[in-house]
């Protein structure tokens, strides 16, 4: 009773809080300067068209790196903490040891024909990260989302874990060696300025970072697959 | 107005996962009620960008160049939510992990089956 009377009054003092931050809230009416710089700054400059991407690839394109190596690092814990399941015998979601239940006809032919426009879609998203709304964690999402699907159709299916950690290990690679040649033909690490800016608003443009969001979205994709893989019963 | 709106609908979602966190005794119940929290965060801190009568900061046919510094919302907000979303679902898929873990050492999800290692 009286734990129930504090979860009470903690919910209550939380709601206080935040109704005051509310009946306070002020909508902005023009942008901060950094924000304004920014958005100034990633057309002339970067040429790209989507202001979120220039500052997600290039100038906060550090951060980027370092977001992947804590979907890496989130890759390998769960590995760790789910490991060495393999060779037991008892399966350890379902009590009693039976083989997964096979997948309804809708589920699977749905599937079938779902995965490949899943695929396509997630190409799309990767590739325009630039010019419209996407870019390299959005279109990764979208292709560990079709990972889930497989898995779903088929509960037995077994991802080439070689193939995905090979074409992770190799984006990771790519990204950073994108960045020492930013380091050294043009002014910093990351900097997307090392391929021709091309025309602004063209699918070939915004230098580097069609190129960037190509191995992101590689890269995260397989992570998330991996992820999503460690976690079958 | 619209971004108190988005701001109310985030601070609720915020309130609601506090509220299942507290109660729910299982751990599942738990890591749903975490991840409203996070989602709640998301909203917030995007309804925090707008700017009044904003638009999304992506030049096309609707937003020319010169134009863009007075219509966009803030893009930094937008920028921090792609990647908070992505470190979200990365600490979800760790605490379902723990989960698994916890399951197989007491074959129950309830939270009060672990007061052992409380303190």
């Amino acid at each position: 009773m009286i734990r129930r009377a504090g979860i009470v009054l903690a919910v209550a003092l939380f709601g206080l809080v935040f109704a005051r931050l509310t009946v306070h809230h002020v909508e902005r009416q023009s942008l901060p300067p950094l924000g304004k710089r920014y958005v100034e700054l990633v057309p002339q400059a970067l040429g790209a068209p989507n202001v979120i991407t220039g500052i997600l690839l290039t100038y906060r394109a550090f951060d980027t790196l370092g977001e992947v190596a804590v979907l890496f690092m989130v890759a390998a814990g769960v590995g760790l903490v789910l490991g060495r399941r393999e060779g037991r015998n008892e399966n350890p979601l379902t009590d009693a040891p039976q083989p997964p239940r096979q997948a309804s006809e809708i589920v699977r032919t749905g599937a079938q024909i779902l995965v490949p426009l899943i695929a396509i879609f997630a190409a799309y998203i990767i590739t325009n990260g630039h010019l419209s709304a996407g870019g390299g964690f959005q279109g990764g999402a979208v292709v560990a989302s079709s990972a889930i699907l497989l898995l779903l159709a088929d509960p037995r299916r077994r991802f080439d874990q070689q193939f995905l950690s090979s074409t992770e290990s190799a984006a990771g690679v790519l990204f950073v060696l994108v960045g020492v040649a930013g380091l050294i033909f043009a002014s910093g690490f990351l900097d997307n300025r090392v391929l021709p800016l091309g025309q602004f608003g063209t699918f070939f443009s915004a230098g580097a970072i069609p190129l960037l969001s190509v191995l992101l979205g590689a890269k995260v994709g397989c992570e998330l697959s991996v992820i999503i893989d460690r976690f079958r019963a | 107005m619209i971004s108190t709106v988005v701001l109310a609908t985030g601070l609720t979602l915020i309130l609601i996962g506090i509220w299942g966190m507290l109660t729910h005794r299982n751990i599942l119940r738990i890591v749903i009620a975490f991840s409203l929290i996070g989602t709640g965060t998301h909203i917030l801190m995007v309804a925090i960008g707008y700017v009044a009568n904003g638009t999304a900061p992506i030049i096309d046919h609707g937003l020319s160049t010169a134009e863009a510094p007075m219509r966009a919302v803030d893009p930094i907000p937008s920028a921090l939510v792609v990647t908070a979303i992505v470190i979200g679902l990365a600490v979800t898929a760790i605490m379902l992990a723990f989960a698994i873990r916890l399951y197989e050492a007491k074959k129950t999800l309830a939270i009060d089956a672990f007061t052992e290692s409380k303190w």
